[in-house]
């Protein structure tokens, strides 16, 4: 059963929901009947499907934040340049963030649009060994808006996992939008029988992201989502001229280094605001090739280094016997 | 005919002006500035309302420093939280309603979706001169909600809409644009946030976030531009300890632009 069958009302909760059969919406509905006997809430088959494909993918990660403007594409850009740069290994880069697709952007792939919404599922390739794929790809205007409500993004999510002919991958990062909602527990749904090695949760120093960080690091403990670590990112910025340090987003309460004591997480590392970084993001150049000799640079290889070490540590004894 | 339009359409009655703040983009300041224009319109007199509708990451009650009160039910609904004795300012963010400020708001869209329809009209606002309503980023279930049920109560006076100036921020906010325009809201202006910033120690000023961006999507899109705010460390310490900008920094650049891009808005609000 489809998540919104095409006969179904303006507001339908999606077959799947708690809901299903159940809101003032759904009054009328020919499939009310249905939905509210709970035969819709079987387990979807794409789960099913979704960890049959990921099988050629030896390591997933999400990347995660709950605030949004942090740097998570930012950074799942510059990871997947990372993780790329080793020609041995394939890598790709999905973008979740239906509404606010960044990815074709940074990665310098803008105007590699289909014409017309396409049901076109192929990647496309920043290096031979580096795939990405995000709905950008899929509108034909910049100005194009996705209004979507949760039901059809997810049905989205699920296209992406499983009907993208991904191969065989060493990495598949995930970005996904900002918040604890349907793109969140879409990902995490549809990959609940592939395992997902982790999360990297982006924040950075001040209290009003780590507020909305220490609900979305609630979400992945109540998802059972391990986290590899957290980024700060936008830690502190050198004036270039005088090269004293400011503190424009400041820790004052501690910065993301006290919240992973208090909640016994990694901090894999701190990112200090570089205006180059966002220019190499407008033009949709890995920052990494451009400016190699920077802090912010160091920062990126060193944490890339401790997620890979995660993964490489973190592989289940049946894969690693074998 | 719609009972429960006629109980509630009480509640918006006596607000003046309704204006949503958008972005499309995460991160580019839409609850500062719905903050620091709310302050600023309060300290030019007028009386406000803040509807925060980010429910998986509502800021405005640390902004305003509201910590954690309880939220009363009157006969006519939810009575808003005020910042202060005068009621010159009233707050009503599903962040009032979380036990734990910790606990992740884990919904799917139909349960936003109904929340935000009741956090609309069910909330006792009383005599308020200009609503703003906080958005999180995004095109999606908040923005439709707040918006059909909005307009379902009262007439809807604009949306402004905050972006930085960067290409990756104005990308995303260009297709807010596109959703104002499908949804019939008019577009106020566009105000371009963390436009530069100067260093306190030698006064360089350095674009961390590029420059220009939020002019030219202005003139791109034939919208108003509204000005610019520019970083300032000062502006994100006070709302981190949830002070009132205003108040502490009345001479700085900072609230010299924010106060004029409020005089602004409420000149285009009050003449249509």
């Amino acid at each position: 059963m489809a998540d919104i069958p095409s006969d179904a009302p303006q507001h339908c909760p999606g077959t799947a929901s708690e809901q299903a059969g159940k809101t003032s919406a759904c009054q009328g509905c020919p499939n009310q009947n249905l939905c509210s006997s709970g035969a819709t809430k079987a387990p979807d088959p794409a789960i099913e499907e979704i960890a049959e494909k990921m099988l050629t993918v030896k390591h997933k990660i999400l990347v995660l934040s709950g605030k949004g403007g942090v740097g998570k594409s930012t950074f799942s850009a510059h990871l997947a340049h990372a993780l790329a740069s080793d020609a041995t290994k394939e890598v790709a880069l999905l973008d979740v963030d239906i509404c606010g697709p960044s990815i074709p952007r940074i990665m310098g792939l803008e105007g590699e649009q289909v014409a017309g919404l396409s049901l076109c599922l192929s990647p496309r390739y920043v290096e031979d060994n580096l795939a990405v794929m995000s709905i950008g790809f899929l509108l034909s205007s910049p100005d194009d808006a996705v209004i979507w409500r949760g039901p059809k993004k997810n049905g989205m999510i699920k296209q992406f996992l499983r009907d993208v002919d991904w191969g065989e991958l060493d990495y598949l990062i995930v970005d996904t939008p900002p918040g604890t909602s349907d793109e969140h527990l879409s990902i995490v749904q549809y990959l609940s029988s592939a395992r997902i090695d982790g999360a990297v949760i982006i924040t950075t120093p001040q209290e009003v992201s780590l507020q909305d960080v220490r609900k979305e690091i609630r979400f992945c403990q109540k998802v059972q989502l391990p986290i590899i670590g957290v980024v700060e990112n936008m830690s502190g910025f050198v004036c270039p001229k005088c090269k004293n340090t400011s503190q424009i987003f400041p820790p004052t309460t501690g910065g993301a280094e006290r919240m992973c004591e208090e909640m016994n997480l990694t901090l894999l590392g701190r990112v200090p605001l570089d205006p180059r970084i966002g220019k190499s993001c407008d033009e949709g150049k890995s920052f990494l090739t451009e400016v190699p000799d920077s802090p912010a640079a160091a920062a990126y290889h060193s944490i890339v280094q401790s997620i890979q070490a995660y993964c490489l540590s973190h592989v289940p004894r049946e894969e690693s016997a074998g | 005919f719609d009972v429960n339009l006629m109980l509630n359409c009480g509640n918006l009655a006596q607000v003046q002006h309704v204006v949503l703040i958008l972005s499309g983009k995460g991160g580019v300041g839409k609850s500062t500035l719905t903050t620091e224009l709310a302050l600023a319109l309060r300290h030019s007199g007028k009386k406000v309302g803040i509807l925060d509708v980010d429910l998986c990451g509502p800021s405005i009650p640390r902004m305003l420093s509201v910590g954690k009160p309880e939220v009363h039910q009157c006969d006519l609904g939810w009575v808003p939280v005020y910042t202060d004795a005068q009621k010159s300012l009233a707050l009503m963010s599903i962040g009032f309603l979380l036990e734990d400020p910790d606990e992740a708001v884990v919904w799917r869209g139909p349960k936003k979706t109904a929340l935000i329809g009741q956090f609309v009209s069910d909330v006792a606002w009383g005599e308020l001169d200009v609503l703003l309503v906080d958005t999180p980023p995004g095109t999606s279930d908040e923005h439709l909600a707040v918006l059909e049920n909005l307009k379902k109560q009262h007439k809807v006076d604009g949306a402004i809409l905050i972006t930085t100036p960067q290409a990756v921020s104005t990308g995303d906010v260009r297709r807010e644009i596109t959703f104002c325009k499908k949804t019939g809201l008019r577009i106020l202006g566009i105000v371009e946030n963390m436009s530069g910033f100067v260093c306190p120690h030698c006064s360089e000023c350095s674009n961390i976030f590029s420059k220009g961006g939020g002019e030219e999507l202005a003139k791109l899109t034939g919208s108003v531009y509204l000005g610019s705010v520019p970083l300032d460390p000062l502006l994100t310490t006070s709302i981190e300890e949830g002070k009132d900008f205003i108040q502490t920094f009345p001479d700085s650049a900072t609230f010299s632009a924010i106060n004029s891009i409020a005089q602004t808005l409420l000149t285009s609000i009050q003449n249509p």
